[in-house]
Parts: C-alpha cells; structure tokens; sequence
C-alpha cells in the first residue's frame, strides 16, 4: 500500500494548534503527534509546546566545535613558536601562555561560531531532498500542517482537515 | 488611550502580506537619488585607491607618516571602523538575549554595518603597512621563512581577532537572514527568485527548522558579545600595551569599547533616518524606536563621559610628568581645537537626547548622530596624534596634520562602506520581515490580554467564571 502527504492550510496558528490538539486527542485515526510537521510563517512557540519534546542537539556541536577551537588554538600557535627556538627567546618563554591564552580564546570562538553553523545547516535538514508539498502562502501568514498517511485513510485525513477549517489540501505520493 | 497608542513600538494590526509587499517595495528598481548618491560613493572610493596607488609608488612619505608620526589618520581610522562594527552586535546580540522586543525592525541595518564596517576597517592595516604586498608575513602558520611572528603583541592578536569578527558578524547577518531570503525566494520573480532561490537553502519554515535556526541565532548571539568586547580591548591593548605618553592605561579596554558601542548606536541613529526617509519605512522605523535607541545612545554617551573623565583624573593625579604633558598639550596646545570639538561633540551634544520633543524630531536627531559621530572620530584622532607628538624624547616633538593622501584614503573608506551599505539595502531586506510579523503578533495578543483584563474587571465576574484567551509569545525565543 503506498502512502502519501498531506498538507492542510489554515488561516493562522488557532486554527492549525486545535487541529494539532485533536490529532493529540486521538481523533485521526493512523495519525499521532509525533508524525506532523508544521510549516509557519513565524515561530510559534506554543507549537513546540503541543508537539512535544523534539530535542536540538547543536549546543553540542558548539562546545565540541569551541573545545576543538581552543585546543587546535594552543597547538597551532606553539607549533608556529616551536620554529623560533632558533631564535634569541632573551629569557622570555618560546610559548608565551598568556597572549597564547588570548589567541586561544580568539579561536574557541571562531570553531564555535563556525561548528553551530554547520550544525545547524546539518541538523535543520536544510539541503535535505524533499518532497514539492510547499505553498508560497506559507511565507505570508497561513500555517501548515503535513502528515503522511496510507492510501486507504486519505478521504478520512481529508475529511478530519475540512473539519478543522483547513483553506487548502495539498497532496503528494510519499 | 493616546499615550498607550503613542507608546507601541509598531502597529500591531499590520498586516503581514503587507509586511512582505512594504519590505520587497523597497528593494525594488532605485530611484534617481539613489543613483546619485550610488556614484558619488564611487567617486569617493575611486579617490581612495587613486590615493592609494599613488602612496604605493611614492612611499609612506606621502601620508607624512614618519618618527615620530608613524601612525595617524589610518589607525584613528581603522579604530573608527571597529568601533562602528560594534553596533550590530549590541542590538542584535545583546538585545536579542534580553529580549528587547524593540529592536526587531532595525537590528537587520545593524548587522550589515556591522559586517560592511569590518570589511572597510580591514582595509586600513594594510594601507597603513606600507609594504601591502608583506601581509602575509602576520599570518603565524608553521614556517621555515625565517619570519617570527611577535605573538606578545596586540598587532598580531589584531589579525585573530578582527578575522574572527569578521566571519562571525557575517554568519551571524547571512543566518539571521534565511527566513527572509525564503520569502523573497516565494514573492520575487526572474533572477531575484533564482539569486534567493540559492541564498534562502531551501528554507520551508517548519517546526524542526526553527527550533534550530533559534538555538543557533542564540548561541551566535551568546559568541557574538565576548568576541566584540575582545576585539576592542585587543584594538585598545594595541595602544595600552605600549609605554607611550597618554596610552598606558588601564581604563582603555573599557574606554575602547563604550567609545565602540557610541559611535555605533550613533551610527544606527543616521541610518536608521536615512532609511526610514528614502525608503518609505515609517511604519517600521517608528519614531518610539527611535526614542529608544536615543535613550540607549544617552546612556552609551554618558559612560563614555565618566570613563573619559577617569581617565583624565588618573592622568592628573597620577604626576606622570609625561602622561600629564600630553593632557595639558591636548586641551590647549595645538591639538586644542580638535579636544573641544571632541568633548562638546561627545559630551554635551548627547544631553539633547534628554529632551523627548528633540528626540521625535527627525531632522534634528539627524544632525545629532552627525555630530556625534564626529566626536567619535575625532576621539579616536585624538588618542593617536598627541601622544606621537609629545612623546618622550623633546627632540622628536612634532605636529602634524594630514596629508592630502591620507584625507583621500580616509574619505574613499566613507564612500565604500556606503557603497556596501547601498549594495545591500537594494539586494536583501533591510528590515526582518518574519521579526515584524513576530512582533506584531505577540503585540496583538498582548491587546486582547490587556482587553480581556479590563473587561474582567469592568464585569467583575466571579474568579474562572470566563475563560483567559490563548496567548502565543512568538519573539520570546526559548531557545
């Protein structure tokens, strides 16, 4: 049985968040709360709140990232010092840690800043292939609503969407 | 009634495909003063790189930097446009974490200055080395040149440090960005829907892109603000680092930084006319944003007073003969003119924004940030010039005014940040579009909490007999 996509407008968030809500409430048979995605023009957040907990992880990748920066920082910077021992130091270190500490710190950022934006470009699924179920309305002030679901509960998602007031029904084989 | 409407930073019944349709408005095809202004920017940027050309063949002799004057106009410059850079990351950073509704409409211009700011400060270094075609030499990866970059000092930490800025403050604009890339990808036509087609990354808006694109823009926000602050401390150390009359102090990172956070917010006030004038944008650049943003500056001002005053005060009890010389040199020797134009520009200006009639004024404000953005140059002028005149050595004792070459250069750096700026208002949204409609919605729904509440009290009706409307609190980002 092949399974399709559905994607319902509605006029604003009130709407879409009942229409979340009674998805919740079990009264779209094959569908739970876990399976939407909602599309906005802004966000919402009592949207995160109806959905549940659907956990970010790039905090994680920044402090890998800033960790790495601060690290790679120290090692760059003292390899490059390393080379001076052919030098006169006059009783100064080669590695001096303080200006290193600043140039460290420099680098923490600079990984840190660097590494979240790759997470988030990575984890947001940005350049990910998707389907064409998309409405420009979307940018403008309607919210969507998409759920996948098996061929045979179509009139059914259909119907539960007309219910709610949804203005438009967009669909696409899965 | 009037002092709530007179109070509300936008109109919260703006509707949002008008929100889309004013934002696109302003970035289509420029007007004839657009194109005037567009080739008077060129002009003046030509002037700068023939300027340049010219003190490349001939040699820094043609700037009139030599000893004792080694540095002048390009690093009073250079920390001008640092300073400058500051702005963007106050208002969008700070205000971000603290989350200053007010600041949505404008924090986007910001960000550009900040960006544009950096790319014309970049410049000064290496118009200022002398020997363009060594830069490289800063760069402190493993050789076997025979080159030991000095890593104790600040000119080296320069590089890091502006380096980082630089790429963070664009990451942070391009980030901020993609939402409204995707609207102008979905309500543009021709090249404008391929050229945002590309830029917006196939944003569609849903649930788990924004809880993502949330954290990042705080984390960037929570990197931003440490990493602006270090970079003008490491601008103030190249200065406070040295034994130099009038630059050993304590006080300058701080100094460097309130100094950086004044001239960008004076910076924004300019812009933020300009914009709201030649591009129609009233309905976004309130004149309650303005006021704010002149509170803002006020405050910014005054630090710098205090923390000038301290550093005068600590001069001047500090019986350092030398520091003392070039604080009484500054306030009448022959730099005189430029230290008043900078206190009365910096310190006196600033009290007209006490008064709420001159703050609503549009014109007046106007004139204001020009002016204090000439106490802000001047400022950094001033840090530089005397202490080279008057160093330690009587012999080398010295008084010089620029050159026409370094005006040239300086001026061209005017023109090309404008130019930069022109570019950017024409090809991206100068305004966040979904920060407007954010803003707007949650100022709606503040309306009806505020009317639900006045009604309860006017019926006063048993307690949960009526039931609280929902309250969604978009821009409160939870991230």
């Amino acid at each position: 049985m092949s399974k399709y996509r559905l994607l319902a407008m509605f006029d604003g968030f009130d709407p879409a968040i009942d229409t979340i809500n009674a998805i919740k409430a079990e009264k779209l048979a094959g569908v739970s709360v876990d399976d939407i995605t909602v599309m906005s023009p802004i966000e919402h957040p009592d949207i995160d709140e109806i959905l549940g907990d659907r956990p970010v992880n790039i905090q994680k990748f920044t402090f890998l990232g800033a960790l790495f920066g601060v690290t790679f920082g120290f090692f760059f910077l003292s390899s490059a010092q390393a080379s001076f021992l052919v030098q006169p130091q006059g009783g100064k270190p080669v590695i001096p840690f303080p200006s290193n500490f600043v140039l460290m710190y420099e680098m923490l950022i600079f990984f840190g800043v660097w590494t979240t934006v790759f997470a988030f470009l990575w984890m947001s699924g940005l350049f990910r292939k998707r389907g064409t179920l998309y409405s420009e309305k979307l940018t403008v002030d309607q919210v969507g609503i998409v759920v996948e679901v098996e061929e045979h509960q179509l009139e059914n998602t259909r119907a539960f969407f007309n219910d709610h007031n949804a203005l438009e029904i967009r669909e696409e084989k899965a | 009634m009037a002092q709530v409407i007179q109070d509300k930073i936008i109109d919260e019944n703006l509707k949002w495909s008008q929100i889309n349709q004013d934002v696109i408005r302003s970035m289509q095809a420029p007007g004839k003063a657009y194109w005037i202004t567009f080739a008077v920017c060129v002009a003046m940027f030509l002037t700068a790189v023939a300027a340049e050309i010219y003190q490349y063949k001939v040699g820094m002799g043609a700037a009139g930097l030599n000893n004792p004057h080694m540095w002048d106009m390009y690093i009073a410059t250079f920390v001008f446009w640092i300073g400058m850079s500051h702005a963007g990351t106050l208002l969008s950073a700070i205000l971000h974490i603290i989350h200053a509704q007010w600041r949505k409409p404008i924090y986007r211009f910001a960000e550009a200055m900040t960006t544009f700011s950096l790319m014309t400060a970049g410049f000064f270094p290496m118009i200022h080395l002398g020997r363009v075609w060594n830069l490289y030499w800063v760069l402190p990866y493993v050789s076997d040149r025979g080159i030991w970059p000095n890593f104790r000092s600040p000119l080296v930490w320069d590089a890091f440090a502006i380096s980082t800025y630089l790429s963070a403050s664009a990451l942070f604009l391009v980030i901020g960005m993609i939402p409204d890339l995707a609207i102008l990808r979905d309500h543009t036509k021709g090249w404008r829907k391929k050229f945002y087609g590309i830029l917006a990354l196939g944003w569609r808006g849903d649930d788990r892109q924004w809880r993502n694109f949330r954290k990042t823009y705080m984390l960037m926000a929570c990197f931003l603000i440490p990493l602006a602050i270090s970079v003008h401390s490491i601008v103030s150390s190249d200065f406070a680092m040295s034994i130099m009359p009038g630059w050993h102090v304590t006080t300058f990172p701080p100094y460097f930084v309130a100094g950086a956070l004044y001239s960008g917010c004076a910076a924004i006030m300019t812009l933020f006319i300009c914009l709201r004038y030649f591009f129609h944008m009233e309905e976004y650049m309130t004149k309650n944003i303005m006021e704010k943003t002149t509170k803002l500056t006020f405050a910014i001002a005054m630090v710098w007073t205090y923390l000038n005053l301290i550093e005068f005060a600590s001069t001047w009890y500090g019986h350092n003969i030398y520091d003392k010389e070039v604080l009484i040199s500054k306030a009448t020797g022959p730099y005189a003119v430029v230290f008043w134009t900078m206190i009365i520009c910096g310190s006196v200006v600033p009290f007209t924004l006490c008064f709420q009639k001159l703050r609503r004024h549009m014109p007046t404000m106007f004139v204001v940030s020009l002016l204090l953005q000439l106490g802000m140059y001047v400022e950094r002028w001033m840090i530089v010039a005397p202490t080279l005149s008057q160093a330690h050595q009587p012999h080398q004792w010295d008084v010089l005014w620029a050159p026409v070459v370094q005006w040239a250069i300086v001026f061209g750096s005017f023109g090309w940040f404008a130019l930069l700026f022109l570019v950017f208002v024409k090809l991206f949204p100068s305004v966040s579009m979904y920060e407007v409609k954010e803003l707007t919605f949650h100022l709606q729904h503040e309306a009806e909490e505020e009317k639900w509440l006045a009604d309860q009290e006017k019926h006063a009706t048993p307690e949960g007999a009526r039931e609280k409307p929902v309250t969604g609190r978009p821009g409160l980002e939870g991230a």
